[in-house]
């Protein structure tokens, strides 16, 4: 987990993370796929970039720029441009929450997947604006409790992947901290392929979930096993692999340990109905359209 | 390069390319490209220009063709882009941002009234409201001031003593629509007066670093004091700069401020960009009239430059400040700056507010200020002089 070339881990201990964080797992698993090509990481405003600490420490044992909110991946287009231009082949890597991806990052981020700027793009998404408190994001299940949806979100989650992948970019592909091996697969095939990547990690927040910090990855198996947070992958935008399948196991499984559904008015079996018929979806794509 | 017949929007687009071009040989350049009425023939010009090592690129929004800006020169390239108006207002976080970050990106800005109601002629509040973001201003008066300005911007932009962004403004319609005679800068001499950037906070894989992370209330003072105290290193960076360019270019570029006929003038006239360039044949008309009356055209925004204003205003007894821009409950945003230069002096300061939205402030319209100045007894509020269209 330490980086080749200077014996020093993407993501140093010490670190501002929340116990039970997904970020931390995550930037460590980054971390054993990408530290020999030394990324430059832009960060938006989050969660992530309070991970650094305080100046002139830093969390972060490579060079990272803090982007203003929406503005990850126009900086990192600017940074990618310029690698590129000098021969360098330091991958340019955006680390972005979900209220800097789903919300207000959402222009830039079509941009730059629709010029294929050479960008890995990372969406660790908590379902909340975490850095401010816990507020809705357009990433926030139905259901859930926020600070600013105090009697339950009313409206459903915004569909990310199918998003990007309308944008036709080389690669799309969800990962779950429960499936390690899936999850550094596919960090390797985004780190084969050139153009924009996009990958979005469902990202436990013990603080936004109201959940228990040692169940993080437990309730990330659950969302999985459950058919809420499909792993799967897009290529091109046209071509389709499922990677992990739903197992039957019950979605009150998932909720019931997080307290931001508790007393919430959201109608289990209707959001069960909603996930099975994305599903159908999803396996017609993965027919038709297969990889 | 020659004499050109061009609009100030090929000059400016030109200067900006080929100083692109000439960080070649270091870590080339890229900036944003966004369309916005009275710019656009500048980006046009750049996304048409063949860079040897640079790209521009085509963004969705003025604040991510900052942000690109910002990218890149944290990448150590030399960036550059150009806006206008909404544009500018749209573009405003990344404008700071790239401040704070102390980047040496340059650039135009076209001035235009900001909307709602829509007009897109001229008007300076674009660029003023920008201000405070850690940038040096200057407004230009003609189209070689303009080309000029850009290559000496981009020289004291990237002086390590300065490692601050510039903006260079000019008149939406009235420079950057007409065409005029200009001396266009060759790439070869281009090459030799800009040194190689250097952006020595730049990403580097060597020494991993994260910039822009949090910062207790000690660190931000000193980095704002570290900014205010770059502005203080202007005045010398940019006469070498000046000096430079004319012993390469054979021209001498105007600094600061340019006063005319202020050593004896008991009236002086305070204007900017190209309202400055009418009242100089206004001015100088009055004097063969036999009136002591100057001028003084304040190029250089930010930093203010209160000493060298001090100095030009001497002994003068009445100033009259015209302001093509307003703040709302305040007045013109120059008298406010030359307000505050002055606020020790007894001398009558009186504001004109002319040519909001870019009616036409023409000679006549001048001698009736000078003429409302003279029979001043004391300032009152600024005043709102009414144009014909
Ligand atoms: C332009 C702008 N608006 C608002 C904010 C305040 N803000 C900072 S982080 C944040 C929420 C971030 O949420 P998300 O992207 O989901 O990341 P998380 O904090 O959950 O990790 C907000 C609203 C800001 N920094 N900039
Ligand atoms: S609030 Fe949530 S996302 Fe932010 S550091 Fe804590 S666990 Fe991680
Ligand atoms: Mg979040």
């Amino acid at each position: 987990m330490t980086s080749a070339l200077l014996d020093e881990p993407l993501l140093r201990p010490g670190n501002t993370n929340c116990a039970g964080c997904g970020m931390s797992i995550g930037l460590q698993w980054l971390d054993e796929v990408f530290a020999d090509q030394r990324p430059c990481l832009v960060i938006p405003a989050a969660c992530a970039i309070v991970t650094a600490g305080a100046f002139p420490t830093t969390s972060y044992g490579v060079p990272t720029l803090a982007a203003t909110f929406a503005s990850a991946p126009a900086f990192a287009t600017g940074v990618s441009v310029v690698t590129e231009l000098n021969g360098e082949t330091n991958p340019t890597i955006c680390w972005a929450g979900d209220g800097g991806t789903y919300d207000i990052g959402m222009a830039s981020l079509s941009a730059a997947a629709e010029r294929n700027e050479d960008i890995l793009y990372i969406c660790y998404d908590n379902e909340i604006y975490g850095n401010t408190g816990g507020q809705r994001s357009s990433a926030t299940p139905e259901g859930a409790m926020t600070s600013t949806t105090p009697r339950g979100k009313t409206e459903w989650k915004k569909d990310m992947v199918a998003i990007m992948a309308a944008h036709r970019i080389p690669y799309a592909a969800t990962l779950s901290v429960a499936h390690r091996e899936d999850f550094l697969r596919k960090l390797r095939v985004a780190r084969q392929t050139r153009g924009f990547r996009f990958l979005v990690m469902l990202s436990p927040c013990p603080i936004g979930w109201k959940s228990s910090s040692d169940e993080s990855i437990e309730l990330v198996d659950l969302a999985v096993r459950s058919g809420l947070f499909p792993l799967y992958e897009v290529f091109d935008g046209e071509r389709y692999t499922i990677n992990v399948r739903p197992d039957g196991t019950d979605l009150r499984e998932y909720l019931s340990r997080q307290r931001r559904y508790a007393g919430s008015a959201l109608d289990v079996d209707a959001a069960a109905g909603r996930i099975a018929r994305q599903w159908r979806i999803l396996e017609t794509m993965a027919k038709q359209f297969p990889a | 390069m020659g004499r050109t017949l061009c609009t100030g929007n090929y000059a400016a687009g030109h200067t900006l390319a080929v100083a692109g071009e000439a960080n070649r040989a270091a870590r080339g350049c890229c900036g944003g490209a966004y369309p916005i009425t009275p710019q656009t023939e500048i980006i046009e010009y750049l996304r048409g220009f063949n860079f040897r090592k640079g790209r521009i690129v085509p963004v969705e929004s003025e604040h991510s063709a900052m942000g690109v800006c910002i990218g890149a020169s944290l990448s150590g390239a030399r960036a550059f882009t150009a806006s206008s108006s909404n544009g500018l207002a749209y573009m405003t976080e990344n404008v700071f941002a790239a401040g704070y970050y102390r980047l040496p990106i340059v650039m135009i800005a076209v001035n235009r009234t900001l909307g709602p109601p829509w007009n897109i002629w001229v008007d300076q509040g674009d660029s003023l409201a920008l201000r405070d973001a850690a940038w040096l201003q200057f407004y230009c008066h003609s189209h070689q001031d303009l080309v000029d300005t850009i290559a000496i911007a981009f020289r004291v932009a990237e002086d390590a003593r300065v490692m601050l962004p510039v903006m260079v403004a000019m008149d939406g319609f009235v420079t950057s629509h007409t065409e005029m005679v200009v001396e266009l800068l060759d790439q070869e001499r281009v090459d030799r007066y800009l040194p190689p950037c250097e952006v020595p906070h730049r990403v580097q894989h060597s020494r991993p670093a994260t910039i822009g992370n949090l910062t207790w209330p000690r660190e931000t003072e000193r980095h704002r004091r570290d900014i205010q105290e770059a502005m203080e290193r202007v005045p010398a960076v940019l006469d070498e700069a000046i000096g430079e360019f004319e012993s390469m270019f054979g021209r001498r570029a105007d600094g600061a401020i340019v006063a005319e006929q202020t050593e004896d003038a008991e009236t002086i006239l305070i204007a900017s960009s190209t309202m400055a360039a009418t009242l100089r044949g206004v001015v100088r008309a009055r004097r063969l009239r036999g009136e002591r009356i100057g001028m003084i055209r304040i190029k250089q925004f930010r930093p203010f430059p209160r000493s060298e204003l001090l100095r030009a205003i001497g002994g003068a007894r009445r100033v009259g400040v015209l302001d093509r821009n307003h703040s709302p409950g305040s007045g013109g945003i120059f008298w406010n700056e030359v307000a505050a230069t002055l606020h020790s002096s007894d001398i009558l300061l009186q504001d004109y507010i002319a040519g909001i939205g870019g009616g036409d402030v023409t000679p006549e319209i001048l001698d009736s200020i000078i003429d409302d100045l003279a029979s001043r007894t004391a300032a009152v509020d600024p005043l709102w002089q009414e144009v014909a269209v």
